[in-house]
C-alpha cells in the first residue's frame, strides 16, 4: 500500500447561482478590478492508503459521488498526488 | 379514533446540532402520540410508527446542509423504513437532510439574497402527499420558515416530472393561495417549499412552531395532524 494526497475541487455546475461568487464580484468591481465571473468552491484534501494511483482516484472518485459532493447542483474533479 | 386511541408512537432523530427536537417533542405530545428520541447513532430502530427528522444544524452545517447527517449510523435504518411504507417527515434540517440523502429528491441551496428568513409565509398546498387526511389542493397554511439555506433546485429537466407526478406538496404564495416570484422568500425553483416521495415528506417550514394561534398560527397542528392521517383541523 502507498500513501496519497487526493485533492478534490468541489463547485456548484455552470449554469446555478453562486451568490457567494457574485457578491464576491461584486466586490471585486468596488476594488476597480476588471473581473467577469467568480465561482466559489471547495478544495478538500484526503490522505489515503492505496494499492496504485489508479485505484486511488477511484477512491477519491466515490468520495466526491457519496459525500464530497451533491450532484444535484455540484461538479467536483480529483487530483491524485504520491507522498 | 384519537391518537391518544391509537397511542402511535413517532421516532424523532436527534443529531448533534438538531436544535427543534423539543419544540417537535412537545408538538407530538401536544397531539396525543408518543415521542420517542433516537440517537443518530442507532443502527436498528426501535418499534415506531412514524419518523421524524427535526430541524437545527446537524454538524453545524460543515460540508453542505445535512450532508454529514445523511451519512449518519442511523440513516441506513431510516431508508429502510422509508422504503417499507413508514412516514418519514423532515422539517427544515430534516428536509435537508432527507434530500441529501436520496430520500427526497432535488437539494436546498443557500438563500440567493444571502439573508437568513425568519417569518411567516402562506403556503398553497399543490398536491396532498400519501396518507395525509384533512388537506386539500388549494389549501392555505399559514406557517413560519427559518432559514439560510432553503433554496429548493432541482437537476435540470427534473422539475416538470415533480409536478406531474403530484411530488410538489408546498408552494410559497400569498395570502390567496396564488404562487407569484414576489411571494418566493428564498429563490426556491417554482416556489417550491414542501415535496414527498412515497411515504416521505419533507418541508422548510416548521409546523412544530405553529401549534396554536397565540404563537401567530395554528396551522402547523393542522399540518400535523394531516400527516398522522387524522381529519378535524382543530385543537384535539
Amino acid at each position: 500500500m502507498k500513501t496519497y494526497r487526493l485533492g478534490l475541487h468541489v463547485g456548484l455546475k455552470e449554469g446555478v447561482l453562486d451568490p457567494a461568487g457574485q457578491a464576491t464580484l461584486q466586490v471585486l468591481h468596488q476594488m476597480e478590478f476588471a473581473a467577469t465571473e467568480v465561482r466559489i468552491g471547495k478544495w478538500i484534501q484526503v490522505v489515503i492508503e492505496a494499492e496504485d494511483e489508479v485505484r486511488a482516484l477511484a477512491i477519491g472518485d466515490e468520495m466526491g459521488r457519496r459525500l464530497l459532493a451533491n450532484p444535484v447542483m455540484e461538479a467536483f474533479d480529483v487530483t491524485v498526488t504520491p507522498l | 379514533m384519537t391518537l391518544e386511541e391509537t397511542r402511535q408512537v413517532v421516532g424523532i432523530v436527534v443529531f448533534p446540532g438538531s436544535n427543534c427536537d423539543q419544540d417537535t417533542i412537545q408538538a407530538i405530545m401536544d397531539l396525543g402520540a408518543i415521542p420517542r428520541v433516537l440517537d443518530y447513532r442507532l443502527r436498528q430502530l426501535p418499534a415506531i410508527d412514524r419518523l421524524i427528522l427535526p430541524g437545527g444544524f446537524s454538524y453545524g452545517d460543515y460540508l453542505r446542509s445535512g450532508a454529514l447527517a445523511a451519512a449518519a449510523p442511523i440513516m441506513d435504518a431510516v431508508g429502510e423504513a422509508a422504503t417499507a411504507g413508514m412516514p418519514v417527515l423532515g422539517i427544515c434540517n430534516g428536509f435537508q437532510i432527507l434530500c441529501e440523502r436520496g430520500l427526497l429528491p432535488g437539494a436546498l441551496l443557500p438563500n440567493p439574497h444571502g439573508e437568513f428568513v425568519c417569518r411567516l409565509e402562506t403556503l398553497r398546498v399543490t398536491a396532498v402527499p400519501s396518507g395525509f387526511q384533512g388537506l386539500s389542493v388549494g389549501d392555505r397554511l399559514a406557517l413560519p420558515i427559518a432559514h439560510h439555506e432553503g433554496s429548493y433546485r432541482v437537476s435540470d429537466g427534473k422539475l416538470h416530472e415533480l409536478f406531474e407526478q403530484g411530488q410538489v406538496f408546498l408552494q410559497y404564495s400569498d395570502p390567496d393561495g396564488v404562487v407569484h416570484p414576489l411571494t418566493n422568500p428564498n429563490g426556491s425553483v417554482a416556489n417550491i417549499a414542501g415535496v414527498t416521495q412515497g411515504s416521505v415528506v419533507g418541508l422548510m417550514p416548521h409546523p412544530e412552531r405553529a401549534m396554536a394561534e397565540y404563537l401567530g398560527s395554528a396551522d402547523g397542528r393542522r399540518l400535523l395532524q394531516a400527516w398522522f392521517g387524522q381529519k378535524g383541523g382543530h385543537g384535539c
